[in-house]
């Protein structure tokens, strides 16, 4: 038992390590292939009112990247759909009837477009009229961000369980709101800022390609109307990504209080709580024990509080009181929410023996625990199965996830976005002045841009994802209950085939990209 | 039959489609795998490649959406199978992923492995990917060894995993089972005799459609064969049946054959299904007729269909437990619950427009076969 116990763990880090590196990579390429999509299709709308053949060798070019990059990125998708069910079993069958919904319909309706017109994107110039090229074009990426959108609907969901009753009989939760589970706050806001930070990323793409160009004075025209385009787009939706940005601090501050805290490494609980700009931690020794927390700690006052609650005065928990519970401020401890969170399992267990002994009365009695519709199932649903995953806990501790990890994301994530803005105004500003290029040093630094924009959107993932653990499901499965039987060795072993297969798939990517870049826009035969 | 009862038979008629369109659309994986036996000068792989090429996403998609419909419509089948025959689909992954990456790469200066490597990329998803399905659903037919306990959720001190493989196999202990074998042997022929009258149809070389024709009889014969194996086997086999009322699963000798009979249109679809996919190998290999494709991918679509209903209609558990009989899944036990079948049937609605556009697309694109002097004037090549 104890052999099988410690497994379990190592089970648990193995099938989390591969779904985080599948993640990381299959991230890597849907971000540009959100962007570039539209980058291109509003390039070959200029190209179809012009006329211009200019436009059309512009736009042919970026879809030749666009090309390149999507494929990895269908490569890297197919395996982490797959990977619900063949890591987390469990998992998969206590969402299923939520969960599923998002990604049928993820398949049924956006992927077909996406497949469907990409192939008259490349391949139909000379075979369909003008206009239904255009259209397929416009179709492609709408359909890429469609994708988007539910599967990070199905996402928010995990971080943010809503629309659903836990039915005793199937040991699931079920769908009882559909609007509730795509129109939650959460999926809104995390759709929209997810997508945007791909459109901000494409647009610095663009843009160091085309300073690249600058530098090697080539393709001039190409390379600066590529950046007015790109800034423009990407100047956009770096207003909406920011906006986006301050409404998940919102929720987050409402149904993730640990994420939050986690993300300002906020010990302690404050009214009126300051936002670090720039910190450096302390061990984390000394972060626990000693409540020690930063070497260095740059702050904006009462900033926190009003991001978060809208109020500069409001209180923010932190991880201590979120562990230890904060009676004045009505936080329940972490111990308490275990010993709730036990008892909804062993409600569940003791429906079990009432059907296996076929007792009905109690099984009557358990069911009316489970029922939104009575005050006695109201009761229980709130007290107690409200915490039912905190049950599978043995110590408190391991409610908080890693710190540093997440306090430094969020502030590169940050950092590099209020960068981006400037730099979009910049190239903005020059194109107006026709002074884009005269300024290498300038072009060196948004070239530099491109792997500033990838480490900008994993930091954000890593924010995300990593300021959930140790839940799958927010307070009502963590990764430990969620996990397949798997041995860890069989885990092990395909987290290794894969990461040396998508590693290498990625270095033919980047070698064949930057020989394409080189090569440059092909002339029209 | 309530209103439940109606909805998960509605989403196994869904499931099978999509299973069904799949095989056909495997005709993509079939003449990958034909690539140097068909294409013998680089021009012709080519070819091949860019004819492919424009069709492969289709597969891809279908088979994302195959296991994004059976997860939202059966979770409990998709949390037992993936969770316990974790080899067996972690290979099918990599077959796949390796497929996506290959057509875009492979003829692109810089490409670190090399064409001859994407190539063999196209090949081992064409030949291993088509087995690994085929025996992958054959278990649907001769079980697997798992058990599911849904109240496993109450051992919050160690595993409270809820299905559960009982060997260490992890799906590999399907290759002891010579149904299996003989259900991927079929798919993969099956793949290729699609594929080869795919090349009748889309390729315009006289040697590419010569060869197609010799290749059509080279295969067509151990794909009756295996598939018959299978067939009969199966109409001998005893199968699970369930009791409607009670959940009850027993076994019930020659169950498929009875499922055959209580569903006459079944039995006519799927012996429809088989005589189209003889008469296109017939026309196909005889005359070299373009149209062989259709009838060889209605009739595919047809059979296939009919089998996959025969596995979970007529009360019969789709995925019977070798383990644990009371184990097995039928559509009853392993459904999501009505609200989200309701749910979703509303968004089924949508799939004939999505076909409907699909088949616009296609035609749009078709309407010229490739030629070599295409293979010369067009910019975006595989």
């Amino acid at each position: 038992m104890l052999l099988a116990t410690t497994d379990l763990m190592n089970v648990v880090d193995w099938s989390r390590a591969q779904f985080a590196m599948t993640a990381i990579y299959h991230w890597l390429f849907v971000p540009l292939t959100l962007g570039l999509g539209f980058i291109c299709a509003i390039m070959e709308t200029l190209y179809y009112r012009s006329g211009d053949p200019f436009w059309k060798r512009t736009v042919k070019f970026w879809m030749r990247i666009f090309g390149i990059n999507f494929a990895i990125g269908v490569a890297t998708g197919i395996i982490l759909e797959f990977e619900f069910g063949t890591n987390w079993s469990n998992y998969s069958h206590f969402v299923g009837d939520i969960f599923g919904a998002p990604l049928a319909i993820e398949g049924i309706m956006a992927f077909f477009m996406e497949s469907t017109f990409i192939a008259i994107m490349f391949f139909g110039w000379n075979k369909v009229s003008k206009g239904f090229h255009l259209a397929s074009t416009w179709l492609t990426a709408i359909g890429a961000n469609l994708s988007a959108l539910w599967i990070l609907v199905a996402n928010a969901w995990m971080q943010y369980p809503v629309g659903m009753t836990f039915n005793p009989e199937t040991a699931r939760n079920e769908m009882t709101s559909f609007w509730e589970v795509l129109f939650s706050p959460v999926a809104m806001n995390k759709f929209f800022h997810t997508v945007t930070s791909g459109y901000v990323l494409a647009a610095i793409v663009v843009i160091g390609i085309s300073a690249w160009f600058l530098l090697k004075k080539r393709e001039e025209r190409m390379a600066q109307k590529s950046m007015v385009v790109a800034s423009v787009f990407g100047g956009v939706s770096l207003l909406l990504l920011l906006w986006t940005g301050d409404g998940s601090a919102k929720i987050i501050a409402k149904v993730q209080p640990m994420k939050l805290a986690s993300m300002e490494a906020l010990y302690d609980g404050k009214t009126g709580a300051g936002l670090s700009v720039i910190g450096v931690l302390k061990s984390e020794p000394q972060r626990t024990q000693e409540n020690d927390i930063f070497h260095f700690n740059l702050e904006v006052p009462k900033m926190l509080s009003w991001l978060s609650f809208g109020d500069g005065n409001a209180y923010v928990p932190g991880i201590n009181d979120l562990l230890n519970g904060n009676p004045d401020q009505g936080i329940l401890s972490t111990e308490e929410k275990m010993r709730r969170g036990r008892i909804a399992i062993e409600t569940l267990a003791e429906y079990r023996d009432a059907r296996q002994s076929g007792d009905s009365t109690r099984m009557a009695s358990t069911l009316l625990k489970f029922n939104p519709e009575t005050p006695e199932g109201q009761a229980f649903l709130n007290d107690y199965f409200k915490y039912f995953g905190y049950g599978y806990f043995s110590s408190p501790t391991e409610v908080v996830p890693p710190v540093p990890l997440i306090f430094y994301s969020f502030r590169v994530m940050v950092g590099l976005g209020v960068y981006f803005l400037l730099l979009f105004i910049l190239v903005l500003y020059l194109a107006k002045k026709q002074k884009l290029g005269t300024y290498p040093w300038l072009n060196r630094v948004m070239l530099w841009s491109i792997p500033l924009a990838y480490l900008c959107s994993v930091s954000g993932w890593i924010v995300a994802e990593f300021g959930r653990q140790p839940w799958t499901i927010q307070d009502l499965l963590p990764t430990v209950a969620a996990v397949s039987r798997v041995d860890s060795t069989s885990v092990m072993v395909t987290f290794f085939i894969f990461v040396a297969l998508f590693t290498t798939l990625l270095i033919a990517e980047l070698k064949i990209m930057t020989k394409q870049i080189q090569i440059g826009p092909h002339d029209e035969q | 039959m309530d209103t439940y009862m109606i909805l998960q038979h509605y989403w196994w008629l869904i499931i099978s489609l999509l299973g069904a369109l799949l095989v056909f659309l495997l005709f993509v994986q079939g003449g990958q795998g034909l690539l140097y036996t068909i294409g013998r000068t680089e021009a012709q792989r080519n070819m091949i490649v860019n004819s492919l090429g424009r069709k492969w996403e289709f597969t891809f998609t279908t088979l994302v959406t195959f296991g994004g419909a059976f997860f939202a419509s059966f979770p409990l089948f998709y949390s037992t199978s993936f969770g316990g025959a974790f080899y067996v689909w972690m290979l099918i992954l990599l077959v796949f992923v390796i497929q996506a990456v290959a057509y875009e790469f492979r003829r692109k200066p810089h490409n670190f492995l090399g064409e001859k490597t994407y190539n063999a990329f196209l090949i081992v998803n064409g030949v291993a990917g088509t087995f690994l399905l085929g025996a992958a659903v054959a278990t649907l037919f001769t079980g697997a060894p798992f058990t599911v306990d849904r109240m496993n959720l109450t051992h919050y001190d160690g595993w409270s995993t809820i299905s559960q493989w009982s060997t260490p196999w992890r799906g590999l202990d399907a290759l002891t089972d010579y149904r299996n074998w003989a259900l991927g042997f079929s798919l993969l022929f099956l793949s290729r005799v699609l594929g080869l009258e795919y090349f009748l149809n889309n390729i315009d070389d006289a040697e590419i459609t010569a060869r197609s024709r010799r290749h059509l009889w080279y295969n067509a014969i151990p794909f009756v064969i295996c598939f018959l194996v299978f067939v009969i086997s199966l109409l001998c086999s005893p199968g699970y049946a369930v009791d409607q009322n009670t959940g009850i699963i027993s076994i019930e000798n020659y169950k498929y054959l009875h499922n055959f009979i209580a569903l006459p249109l079944v039995a006519i679809l799927f012996l429809l299904g088989v005589v189209s996919v003889l008469w296109s190998i017939w026309i196909g290999a005889r005359h070299g007729s373009r149209r062989a494709i259709w009838f060889g991918g209605a009739g595919t679509v047809a059979a296939v269909l009919a089998l996959l209903l025969t596995a979970g209609y007529n009360d019969t558990a789709y995925y019977p437990s070798l383990t644990d009989l009371q184990s097995s899944l039928t559509i009853y036990n392993s459904s999501s619950s009505e609200f989200t079948l309701r749910v979703m049937s509303f968004v089924s609605i949508l799939i004939p427009f999505v076909v409907a556009y699909i088949w616009y697309a296609w035609r749009a694109m078709n309407r010229k076969r490739i030629t070599p002097s295409e293979m010369e004037q067009e910019d975006h090549l595989y």
